[in-house]
């Protein structure tokens, strides 16, 4: 037994307690975290939509950063095609 | 009898139970396939579906399905001796929880991990899946308003727990931000949680803390009871990683250090089970041990709740199908272990019999207490520990169990409310909070309404909740039995103990009817006869769906 099999021993055990405080809330996390860029994303698109933004000049630029995720997004807000007018998507 | 011996008993029966019929049960009756491309695989996306090691999925199912229920059910059920306790706990991990728990976990894998719920609907009927939603919100309601008396019960019988109790919601809450901010390793602050508990559990005898006997009219109790509503409301309306994940975290610690504390103090000091093997001397008023012993205890030997925890989160785990063996029936084992160390500390706890008769006065009556000053008892003199502390220590295990499945059923509970909101259309009741109020009154109206305005008898609904959460598994062991029977396997193994379970509860509901409307207690009584339509509609149901499957296989056989 040296030094760095220990130290390997450790990590794994560090990983699987990680796993082991996770595992259970996960789920509720991750959906906690969707909603929340689900009205980022929202807020991104609000002009189009005909909401006034005063960001929208500073938004725009985010536009397609958030172009991967648009696809799911629109899907899951129960619209089977983009939203939008002149923004196509699939 | 020396408790060793009946430790060393239990649990090599427990572990033969593993090692031999669980083995028969994966690969003869389940058929378990460890190529089967299992949901986890399938659908996995980081989120709900993700593989995870079956040690760690193992110790995850373990902690939510272990609460407080397997200590209460037993601690009760010892006031009929503690050898027919005993063996239902024994003979019911092995042959009915194990089957049930490893069943559920198996019917959901094969199904797209879908809840126990929907595939109620799926295999059986849309009738039994409206059925399932009834019998699940009966089970949460009279879950609550059991733990919420249970807790006042035991904060009022050992103060020197309630600054630990409360404190630890201050512990977990600062740990939760700790993590959820990073600041510190998981491992390092595993380590400050625990040791910050266990001081508080070490200053808690001496900061005992009680209210007033009476305050605006209401008694200690009921005040007590007010207060962790309260509480439960609150907290299930936080965000999970706030409050919930780090205390369910450190509650999965406190189960393990409780029973090899309590395991180990028992090897240690070798007490002898003082407690009568049988009781022909129950107190006044004790209902006959037969059907009742079945539905006293329901978790630590079968219980419905598993299902529910196996097919809603577990099964979207499963890495291989052949884990499920181990992270089902061993989960069971590992419930009816802490069950039996229950009986243990509730039997071989007290020094002569007459203390021990002196602690079970009348039905109900006993329970968690015994418990706690047993099981304090064995520790500080097998370990060495004093006896407030033991005493705090175990008090501070229960209640913690106790409160976080409160704060977990009326998180569940609300989630019905809002259901049935979007159902019927009624906005308001969509609404997080309003929900969480409606949850929060029916659980109260039940507590106070079974146990009169001092809310001191909730505790006499405990069978009938035993009786509910055996409907619920018998719903699971249906669902696993139409499955076996169209797939043409053996179904002896789960219809047996679901026609065991029927005949027992409907028998029990019979017979607490009687005591009800002797006792002239309408709301209790009422309360029976709507969980009696509900057992006899899932036998009916039962009856048909097999009868119409197993014809619908001889004539493919004919064919």
């Amino acid at each position: 037994m040296n030094i760095h099999s220990i130290r390997q021993w450790f990590e794994r055990a560090g990983e699987l307690v990680n796993e082991f405080y996770n595992a259970p809330y996960r789920s509720a996390i991750a959906r906690a975290k969707r909603d929340e860029d689900d009205l980022f994303m929202l807020l991104v698109f609000s002009e189009m939509m005909g909401v006034p933004n005063p960001a929208a000049y500073y938004t725009l630029e985010l536009q397609p950063l958030m172009l991967e995720r648009f696809h799911e997004w629109h899907q899951r807000m129960g619209m089977e095609h983009s939203p939008l007018d002149h923004f196509r998507c699939c | 009898m020396n408790a060793i011996f009946v430790m060393l008993l239990g649990l090599g029966a427990m572990f033969l139970g593993y090692v031999f019929y669980s083995k028969f049960i994966a690969e003869k009756i389940y058929k378990l396939d460890p190529n089967f491309k299992t949901p986890a695989h399938e659908f996995e996306d980081g989120v709900d579906f993700v593989p995870t090691n079956k040690f760690v999925l193992w110790g995850h199912h373990f902690t939510s399905v272990a609460g407080a229920a397997p200590i209460i059910g037993p601690a009760i059920a010892v006031i009929w001796g503690w050898v027919p306790a005993f063996l239902w706990v024994i003979f019911g991990t092995i042959f009915f929880a194990g089957v049930h728990d490893a069943g559920a976990i198996w019917a959901s894998n094969r199904n797209k991990a879908r809840s126990m719920g929907s595939l109620t609907g799926d295999v059986v009927s849309k009738r039994a899946q409206t059925l399932f939603m009834i019998v699940i919100f009966l089970v949460l309601l009279m879950v609550n308003a059991v733990f919420a008396t249970a807790i006042a019960g035991l904060l009022i019988n050992f103060p020197s727990a309630v600054v630990p109790v409360w404190g630890a919601i201050f512990v977990a809450l600062i740990i939760g931000q700790i993590i959820f901010r990073k600041w510190m390793g998981l491992g390092a602050v595993s380590v400050l949680g625990v040791v910050a508990l266990y001081i508080l559990i070490g200053v808690g005898p001496s900061v005992p803390l009680t209210l007033p006997d009476m305050a605006m009219g209401l008694s200690d109790n009921a005040q007590w009871i007010l207060i962790l509503f309260g509480y439960a409301a609150i907290a299930s309306l936080l965000p999970v990683w706030m409050l919930l994940q780090p205390r369910d975290y450190i509650n999965g610690l406190q189960l393990f250090i409780g029973l090899i504390l309590l395991y180990g103090a028992v090897l240690l000091l070798g007490p002898d089970m003082t407690a009568p093997a049988f009781n022909a001397n129950t107190p006044e008023g004790t209902p006959s041990m037969l059907p009742l012993l079945f539905v006293t205890i329901a978790c630590g030997a079968i219980s419905g709740f598993h299902g529910l925890v196996a097919s809603g989160t577990t099964s979207k785990q499963l890495d291989k199908e052949t884990d499920l063996r181990f992270v089902g029936y061993f989960g069971a084992i590992g419930e009816g272990s802490l069950s039996l160390a229950t009986i243990i500390a509730a039997c071989a706890g007290f020094a002569t019999l007459a203390d021990w008769e002196a602690v079970y006065t009348s039905f109900g009556q006993g329970g968690v207490s015994a418990f706690v000053e047993g099981g304090a008892r064995i520790i500080s003199e097998g370990v060495g520990l004093d006896v407030g502390i033991s005493e705090t220590l175990l008090t501070v295990m229960a209640v913690l169990f106790a409160g976080t499945t409160m704060d977990t059923g009326i998180r569940l509970q609300r989630y019905i409310f809002q259901e049935w909101g979007n159902i019927y259309n009624i906005s308001v009741i969509q609404k997080p909070l309003v929900a969480t109020i409606l949850a929060v009154g029916s659980c109260l109206l039940l507590a106070f309404g079974a146990g009169g305005a001092d809310g001191s008898g909730g505790l006499a609904i405990w069978p009938l909740f035993g009786t509910t959460n055996q409907l619920l598994a018998g719903l699971t062991l249906m669902v696993i039995t139409v499955m076996l029977v169209r797939l043409g396997r053996p179904m002896y193994v789960t219809l047996l103990p679901l026609i065991f379970l029927l005949i027992m509860t409907v028998f029990a509901l019979i017979i607490q009817l009687q005591g009800f409307y002797e006792k002239q207690d309408y709301f209790l009584f009422f309360l029976d006869i709507v969980v009696l339509i509900a057992a006899i509609w899932i036998i009916l149901e039962a009856t048909a769906t097999l009868s119409k499957v197993s014809k619908e296989n001889k004539r493919n056989l004919q064919r």
